[in-house]
């Protein structure tokens, strides 16, 4: 696949500066897994020069509509949130790694840990894995209750949904970790989370060695592809492969949370 | 006749080297080829600069490594490469089954560094060009013997001495005087030169009040450094008796036309590669149709026009 041109459906802001675009096209689900990224053209001309890297946040079951929530920030995110119906995207996609679905026991307990931007391709793994009759929580941070986004979605598929915002405007006051902590170690077997590198960082710190976890990353990336080697992170001692470095538009985006460095 | 005829208007000798055209990705901006190899056959390419490659491996720089500025990057990657062993024995492999002529990248520390890497490429048998990296600003001798012309000198000399392959020198803009350079690199005896690397450059975030690029500075690439590099091309090929490759923003085929018209005998494409992986193959068939729609029977007949008196 690799190169698609699929039609905006609807673009439409969700919550402050965030957007949910929905993309028509053809995006068959055994390659548009979860956790597999978007490297999206913005603009026409020269400004922004680079593509952006997105997650998916979902693809319906027709494989005919993938949906993408995006903050709308710098220049590039600003080009898109003016996007209109009809128009054809220039997409690289799907890249990166995905999420493991496949190697979890039958009927595991499942943590999905999201912060702001990276709440959203937590919310297609876990309708996949609740599709797998797996059990989830979802807990979801935010800076404050403007900012919350998917919180209704993610109770479709959730046995419980934390919300948790820095001041303490909606849900539970202070970070992921303080709903981690208030889950406890001992409710779930398989954690996935995605967000800012300060959030996975402080789950890398929380989380015991024996527990199954894994991180998405977010990084700054030129080609998307694997050639140009500026969102590399380092592995971890014990992880290293051949090489020190990894890409994370090609080993990753998703890490076992303690394989590499942040 | 006319189809033999079409077939070749693209193609061009550079230092020796036939070429089907005059396009290759440059170095740095395409790894050693394999991630784009997904994307279309490499053999449509008329050459292939592969990253820089060093004699012992190199870890790089911290991130970010890149920055996105207007019309351009900057990067700071810092010449990470798995060392020259390494490169031979998995990437030049990979690319040999590949009808393409590859441009080896070399960086060094010291002249003796230069030496031994070009001189192990030469004798692999599988590269069939050097491209000696004296111009790489994101490490921290890198740059040094692209900006003193008598370092230049002894340094084009010895590595042509140790090699039996042509010889491309990849000069700096971060220059008072590139055509001085230039001319150090012929009398020092190269076979063809590559200009320009990426121009030395810096953002600031603006929330930290701190360079974006971990390492500070980083060299800026893409269509915003393209007229320095057109100017460059000119001036150097004006006075240099040496085939130039030349680079520097190229993303469309008005581009290529700008560069061969100052005085390039073929080009390279970088930055283009990050946003358009299929720039490469797009261009040639581009460039192709133009000879053909303008009946210009070979591309070098358009090489310095922006300077020689018009021959008719």
């Amino acid at each position: 696949m690799l190169k698609i041109h699929p039609k905006v459906k609807e673009n439409t802001e969700i919550a402050d500066a965030i957007y949910k675009l929905v993309l028509e096209g053809d995006f068959p689900q055994n390659e548009f897994k979860p956790g597999k990224f978007l490297h999206v053209k913005c603009s026409d001309g020269l400004d922004p020069l680079l593509r952006r890297p997105m997650s998916i946040c979902d693809i319906s079951d027709d494989a005919k509509s993938m949906t993408v929530l995006y903050r709308s920030e710098g220049r590039g995110t600003q080009l898109m949130s003016q996007w209109q119906a009809g128009r054809e995207v220039d997409i690289l996609a799907p890249l990166g790694n995905n999420f493991d679905l496949d190697n979890l026991e039958a009927g595991s307990k499942v943590v999905l840990v999201g912060g702001g931007i990276g709440v959203p391709p937590l919310y297609y793994l876990g309708r996949k894995l609740k599709e797998k009759g797996h059990e989830i929580v979802s807990i979801l941070g935010f800076n404050s209750s403007k900012d919350v986004f998917y919180e209704q979605e993610f109770s479709s598929f959730s046995e419980k949904v934390y919300i948790t915002t820095v001041d303490g405007t909606q849900g539970m006051k202070g970070f992921v970790t303080h709903a981690l902590a208030d889950l406890g170690e001992d409710n779930w077997d398989v954690l996935y989370s995605c967000g800012p590198t300060a959030m996975l960082k402080a789950l890398q710190g929380e989380v015991s060695a024996d527990k199954t976890a894994y991180m998405s990353l977010e990084e700054r990336m030129g080609c998307g592809v694997g050639a140009c080697l500026a969102c590399v992170c380092k592995y971890s001692e014990g992880f290293e492969r051949d090489k020190n470095y990894s890409r994370v538009c090609t080993e990753g985006p998703v890490y076992d949370i303690r394989e590499v460095q942040l | 006749m006319l189809k033999s005829l079409s077939v070749s208007r693209s193609e061009t000798t550079i230092a020796g080297i036939t070429m089907k055209n005059p396009i290759m990705p440059a170095s740095g901006c395409f790894g050693f080829g394999k991630e784009y190899a997904r994307f279309y056959d490499l053999s449509l390419l008329g050459g292939i600069a592969i990253k820089a490659t060093s004699l012992e491996p190199r870890e790089g720089n911290w991130t970010p490594r890149v920055a996105e500025t207007h019309a351009g990057m900057l990067n700071s990657i810092g010449l990470q490469n798995p060392g020259v062993e390494k490169v031979i024995e998995d990437e030049l492999e990979f690319l040999s089954k590949y009808d393409t002529k590859i441009f080896a990248n070399v960086a060094g520390h010291t002249l003796e560094d230069y030496v031994t890497t070009c001189k192990i490429l030469s004798e692999s048998g599988k590269v069939n060009a050097i491209e000696l990296n004296v111009s790489c600003p994101n490490v921290k001798d890198g740059i040094l013997f692209g900006s003193d012309e008598d370092s230049l000198e002894k340094l084009t000399s010895a590595v042509k001495n140790a090699i039996s392959i042509p010889l491309f020198i990849k000069l700096s803009p971060n220059v008072t005087n590139i055509v001085n350079m230039a001319k150090a690199c012929e009398r020092g005896g190269a076979d063809g030169l590559a200009l320009i690397n990426t121009l030395l450059g810096m953002r600031i975030d603006l929330k930290t009040k701190k360079p974006v690029l971990a390492r500070g500075s980083g060299g800026l690439s893409g269509p915003a450094i393209k007229p320095v590099a057109i100017r460059m091309v000119y001036e150097v090929s004006k006075v240099v008796n040496l085939p130039i490759v030349g680079m520097g923003g190229i993303q469309s085929l008005d581009d290529i036309l700008e560069f061969l018209y100052a005085g390039a005998s073929a080009v390279a494409i970088g930055t283009a590669n990050f946003v358009e992986p299929t720039v490469a193959p797009d261009l040639i068939a581009q460039l192709d149709k133009y000879l053909e729609d303008n009946n210009i029977n070979s591309v070098t007949e358009l090489v310095g026009l922006a300077w020689k008196e018009k021959v008719s």
